[in-house]
């Protein structure tokens, strides 16, 4: 048989049907929908006259539009965003698609829900409207956004008419030092090879480093590999990815030695070809921060902003321009030290329970520092109520956060929680783009450890000075 | 000469790297739950000030380019979020069609379902047409899909332009009805994919039903 990759494996598994050179019908395993990106497609499903193809292997969920006040029942005063709201609620009732609502427990980001509910395996392929879908390679899984007319398409089908994609090899070696974090390492990954260095590619990521990191921690990989462009993410499954999912996936319990027995597979054969291919050493990787407008635009904490004349053309000269005159940073200067108004703790990136054990691990026995409002959302109702139980909401609560009630949030400002215009902001999420947390809002992207530091601080600091102190 | 082959009009300058989709379309815009008005929506940061005027320097205000119905934009435009309504959004203000060096991956798609068209070239041709575009008296540029070739003032530049992606743009393919005649197909696929997986069948209802 022919060598082939794990993307290649994946897409060979799950092909209908090859359509021609460059397509296939490609049949999705799990169909994730929200409330922004899906009404246009029900209604045209109904516009049709045909039913939900195969209902049971679509789930719903209310995130993005939700608001994350600390009260036990929320309700979303917006008029616009509370019809999104119930208007999923009617088209999965009427469609027989299984629903977490606004009030469910266990409601949450949709892409912290479905891997911490079991719902994510080895081998599948998951789409969903909403571009961090890329997040399930961390789990074996195939996955990428598609936009609402796919939404349609996969409701109509569960097949999408995919393009194939080219195939990129990433490999980390050596270690993550003290203070670094996945998300420090996509950071630097995304600044060497840039916003579209990966366009046109799944990319799968291999190495020491890669197989040192959690679970949680591949996933914060995975999700940010969209912002180089990327295509879909994936790492080859191994015994701690098998140990999270069986935990979890408890009704497949029965079928674990042959389920084993087929993830144990997915993996690229050793002599599989790639398209490109890229090396990082994890032990050259410092606590990061983006200082521009677009997630390429990082430097360590300890790097300066880096001048206009320096960029390699005449394209990232202009952007660098456009991006200091957004961000109000002068060229040469340090980060370390900036002033900050609003830190976010959060995100289909960086909210799982192993983001706020390191914010609350800084946090214990300081305060937020005056005059920042701090805000810890978590990723899902499950990951509030744990933080909860191993007390780290205590220490947060404690030390000056607001501890608020899980969803999309800050992330993208699609609720109440919205910069200001000219607020700075320390944030854990995945994009700084222009507006992006709202109009005139200045995001600086970094990991929760470097947010948490930069609360408890009041500026931009290297968390590593904060850890060496002993906590 | 139908649309559907020769696009020809105002080409406005947009010249910015990584114009992503949050620029395109911002998040108050997104909250409908149908395609509608979303033209108020589009650059709504670059076309209006905090207050709401008009910033008048911005290309697409200028009188000049008005009625413009191509962009010519910058690397990687429509990178980030996959929401389709910047799409509709451009497609609703009466752009018909994009020339950039590169383009988003999902915005791309979003594109061809919705038959706006983009034509990705070199970033030394775009900047060619950039510089007859950035003149108003040479802002006319025509697009001939057919040829496959973009021409301004000074310049004539090809780009590519894949049989199916031609097909969906001139003939409109329904994409949807063409994948649903194939559902007894799909069906056979399912059966033989869940005998060998049987853990994935109703992988959804089934963890739903679990943690009621």
């Amino acid at each position: 048989m022919r060598s082939d990759t794990l993307y290649g494996k994946l897409v060979a598994a799950h092909t209908v049907s090859r359509l021609d050179e460059e397509n296939v019908l490609l049949y999705a395993d799990l169909h994730i929908l929200n409330e922004y990106t899906s009404p246009q497609a029900f209604a045209g499903l109904r516009a049709r006259g045909i039913p939900v193809a195969v209902p049971g292997q679509n789930i719903a969920v209310v995130d993005h539009i939700i608001p994350t006040h600390p009260v036990k029942h929320r309700t979303i005063q917006d008029p616009a965003s509370a019809l999104q709201a119930s208007n999923l609620r009617r088209n999965c009732d009427e469609y027989g698609i299984p629903l977490f609502d606004t009030n469910d427990p266990l409601q949450g980001i949709e892409h912290i829900i479905a891997p911490e509910l079991g719902m994510i395996r080895p081998g599948m392929v998951v789409l969903c409207g909403d571009s961090h879908t890329t997040t399930y390679g961390a789990l074996g899984a195939l996955g990428f956004g598609i936009g609402t007319s796919e939404v349609e398409h996969v409701l109509a089908t569960q097949t999408l008419v995919y393009r194939l994609a080219k195939d990129m090899r990433i490999r980390i070696d050596g270690e993550l030092a003290l203070g670094c974090t996945a998300k420090d390492l996509i950071l630097h990954i995304i600044n060497r090879i840039g916003a579209q260095g990966a366009r046109g590619y799944v990319v799968e990521f291999c190495g020491a480093a890669i197989e040192s990191l959690s679970v949680e921690g591949r996933m914060t990989l995975c999700n940010m590999a969209v912002e180089a462009g990327a295509r879909g993410a994936l790492i080859a499954p191994d015994e701690r990815l098998f140990r999270y999912v069986l935990d979890r996936a408890v009704d497949m319990l029965t079928h674990r030695t042959e389920a084993l027995h087929l993830w144990s597979e997915l993996k690229s054969d050793a002599d599989a070809r790639f398209d490109a291919e890229f090396e990082f050493d994890a032990g050259e990787v410092a606590p990061r921060v983006t200082w521009g407008t677009s997630p390429e635009q990082s430097i360590p904490i300890d790097g300066v902003v880096p001048h206009p004349a320096d960029a390699n053309d005449s394209v990232a000269r202009n952007s660098y321009e456009r991006a200091l005159l957004y961000t109000g940073l002068k060229p040469g200067s340090h980060l370390d030290g900036v002033p900050i108004d609003r830190v976010f703790i959060g995100s289909c990136t960086n909210g799982r329970i192993e983001d706020l054990r390191d914010v609350a691990r800084l946090a214990r026995g300081r305060k937020v520092h005056d005059g920042v409002r701090a805000m810890v959302v978590p990723g899902s109702g499950t990951v509030r109520r744990q933080a909860e139980d191993e007390g780290l909401a205590a220490i947060l609560i404690e030390a000056g956060f607001e501890w608020r009630q899980p969803g999309c949030s800050m992330c993208l400002a699609m609720n109440d929680d919205v910069l200001a215009p000219g607020e700075r902001c320390a944030s854990t999420t995945n994009r700084n783009f222009e507006g992006r947390q709202g109009r005139g809002g200045r995001t600086h992207l970094m990991s929760p450890a470097m947010a948490a530091a930069a609360a408890l601080s009041g500026c931009i600091t290297d968390v590593r000075k904060m850890e060496s102190r002993g906590v | 000469m139908s649309e559907r082959s020769m696009i020809v009009g105002i080409a406005a300058p947009l010249p910015i790297a990584n114009l992503d989709t949050d620029q395109i379309m911002p998040k108050q815009f997104l909250r409908g739950i149908d395609k509608e008005g979303l033209d108020k929506g589009l650059f709504y940061d670059l076309r209006f000030d905090a207050v709401g005027e008009r910033r008048e320097d911005f290309v697409l205000n200028r009188t000049q380019y008005s009625g413009c119905r191509i962009l010519i934009g910058g690397e990687n435009f429509g990178c980030g979020s996959s929401r389709e309504h910047a799409v509709w959004g451009l497609l609703q203000f009466g752009i018909k069609a994009i020339v950039a060096p590169s383009f988003g991956e999902i915005f791309h798609s979003n594109a061809m379902n919705n038959r706006l068209l983009l034509t990705p070239m070199p970033q030394d041709a775009v900047d060619a047409i950039l510089a007859d575009v950035s003149n108003p008296r040479t802002n006319r540029v025509t697009i001939d899909i057919h040829r496959r070739v973009v021409r301004s003032r000074n310049h004539t530049v090809d780009f590519g332009l894949s049989a199916r992606y031609c097909r969906m743009f001139t003939e409109g393919l329904d994409l949807v009805s063409s994948s649903h005649a194939r559902l007894p197909e799909i069906a056979a696929f399912e059966r033989a994919h869940w005998t060998k997986q049987p853990w994935l069948e109703s992988v959804a209802a089934v963890t739903r039903n679990r943690l009621k």
